[in-house]
């Protein structure tokens, strides 16, 4: 465990900095409800008039006075948003950080195999992302009792179970490009986490582009889609496992082979 | 088991560029090795192939017995290793790197650890970001020498440390070989591998073009001539030619015989023939390859 107890040490600022940025916007959100639930008509026709950006953000699905809609529109973009990019740069930094900073050389010289390497490190980042999505409930959690209020707890921890498993698909399949770079990986976290969030709410804008919910995880995590349907589509979960383990196996047969320089 | 490093027909190319060519040597027990070679030459990736972290294109390293591709975890238990770059975790102190280290290894060396920082006069409190070249390498160092290895691979080991400490530094290398443990420096300060290996190697553009002792090494190249008197020499195949206020000095391969039947015919006043340093028998190396 010296490697996963190094990269959760390496990380924890990083992981409070996105955990209370992510979990203070939702908590701001939820303040707001009880003011924003006495002008929920007038809301309600305004948003209605936001054309394709109200199906966009699941707007034409969810119930703006109702806690679960309210915390669906805000809560879900803010932890859609922030937990794809906190997964994705986790992800991508995972092995190409080491040679982007140089460290590799230090790491692959001691006796320790690259397969020990890599799971030691995917270890870590499920525990940071399983921390995150914590501190981020807690929250939400906190935010409900401040304003009196209860949200459905069924659909709550579907919603939120579908968020990590979201987060950990991207950061499997990152984790997969991570064996392939050497430097950028940021960059190229923020580039794959932009464009599945992009391809999400391109889903649910425009009815032709179904086929794309087979890419984006977003699909099955959208808060619209769970609280409005009750559930989460089983199937689109089971491929987004699946692409989050193919994302590894690929990471851990490349970095056995590729040459450390 | 008395050959403790292996190399046999290395060959590696990254892409179309050329690593090391058909590369052969043995380092026995017991042995500090140098390993020399100009920038450039192929010595970190000789190195690098012999540690796992390159795969070689072909040929094969052993390593205290065993390949280094499928041993290559239990190679590194018994390895202390310097690179000539160190780079560690930069927010982590330097305690905390040197205990990382010695977790990888799976041992307890607080100890050893404690016993080194104090004879290099390591301040383990700093973090890595503030740390200069010389006690970055102090940390490496520590983390090398930690866990009492069976081989040091020694990369450029002294580079940035300051006189004294590299002379702390070898005793620490004397002391690890007179304990049994063999030693591989790489090392472009010459006078570093004459004066502390048994034998050397020396490399040039991916090829090994002399290993043995390094007195052998010095002898049989060339002899460093100097003759005062006069100020022209001809019908000497001379190299690195110097002028002198009243000589000439030049370096001389081949019988001593011949060199002396021609000196007599000249008007010399004095002559010393000397082995030359390490350092001339290098760029004799290097130099005759170029021409060649």
């Amino acid at each position: 465990m010296t490697i996963a107890k190094m990269e959760i040490k390496r990380n924890i600022k990083s992981l409070l900095i996105w955990s209370a940025v992510i979990g203070g916007m939702i908590m701001l959100c939820l303040l707001l409800f009880p003011q924003l639930k006495k002008e929920v008509d007038s809301l309600e026709e305004a948003l209605k008039n936001m054309g394709g950006l109200t199906s966009a953000f699941g707007m034409d699905r969810l119930n703006y006075g109702e806690i679960m809609g309210f915390y669906g529109i805000y809560g879900g973009s803010m932890l859609g948003i922030g937990g794809m990019f906190y997964s994705a740069i986790l992800g991508t930094g995972m092995l190409a950080r080491e040679e982007q900073e140089h460290t590799a050389e230090f790491l692959l010289t001691h006796p320790v195999s690259r397969e020990r390497i890599l799971f030691q490190k995917l270890g870590a980042m499920v525990f940071l992302l399983v921390l995150m999505n914590g501190i981020v409930i807690l929250f939400s959690c906190t935010s409900f009792v401040m304003i009196g209020e209860e949200p459905d707890w069924k659909i709550f921890w579907i919603y939120h179970g579908a968020q990590l498993l979201m987060q950990a698909e991207i950061l499997g399949v990152c984790c997969g490009i991570s064996a392939f770079i050497r430097r950028g990986s940021i960059s190229l976290g923020i580039g794959v986490a932009a464009l599945l969030y992009f391809l999400g709410l391109f889903k649910n804008i425009a009815e032709k582009a179904d086929a794309v919910k087979y890419i984006t995880p977003y699909a099955y995590g959208d808060a619209a889609e769970i609280i409005s349907e009750g559930g989460l589509d089983g199937k689109l979960a089971i491929l987004g496992i699946a692409y989050g383990f193919a994302g590894v196996a690929v990471g851990l047969w490349h970095y056995r082979r590729k040459d450390i320089l | 088991m008395n050959t403790v490093i292996r190399i046999q027909n290395l060959t590696k190319y990254y892409g179309k560029h050329r690593g090391v060519l058909n590369l052969n040597l043995e380092v026995k027990k017991g042995e500090i090795y140098g390993f020399i070679g100009p920038n450039g030459a192929g010595k970190s990736t000789a190195i690098r192939t012999m540690l796992g972290l390159l795969k070689p294109s072909s040929g094969k390293t052993e390593i205290l017995g065993m390949d280094t591709v499928s041993n290559k975890t239990e190679i590194l238990k018994r390895v202390g290793y310097m690179p000539s770059e160190a780079a560690f975790y930069s927010s982590m102190r330097v305690k905390d790197v040197i205990a990382f280290s010695a977790d990888l290894y799976g041992r307890d060396c607080r100890e050893e650890a404690g016993k080194l920082c104090e004879r290099l006069k390591l301040d383990t409190k700093k973090k890595v970001e503030e740390l200069s070249l010389g006690n970055k390498k102090k940390v490496s160092i520590v983390c090398a020498f930690q866990h009492g290895a069976d081989l040091y691979v020694l990369d450029e080991p002294t580079s940035g440390l300051d006189p004294l400490m590299q002379k702390e530094f070898f005793s620490l290398v004397k002391e690890r070989n007179q304990a049994g443990a063999a030693v591989f420096l790489s090392s472009h300060i010459l006078s570093e591998v004459q004066k502390y290996c048994h034998r050397a190697a020396i490399i040039r553009e991916g090829r090994l073009v002399k290993e043995d002792e390094v007195a052998n090494i010095c002898r049989a190249s060339a002899k460093r001539v100097t003759v005062q008197g006069i100020t022209e020499i001809s019908g000497i195949e001379a190299a690195d030619i110097q002028m002198l206020e009243n000589g000439i000095s030049f370096l001389y391969r081949g019988e001593i015989r011949p060199l002396l039947e021609k000196l007599s015919e000249l008007s010399i006043e004095d002559l010393t023939i000397t082995e030359p340093g390490l350092e001339e028998t290098f760029l004799h190396f290097y130099e005759g390859g170029k021409r060649a």
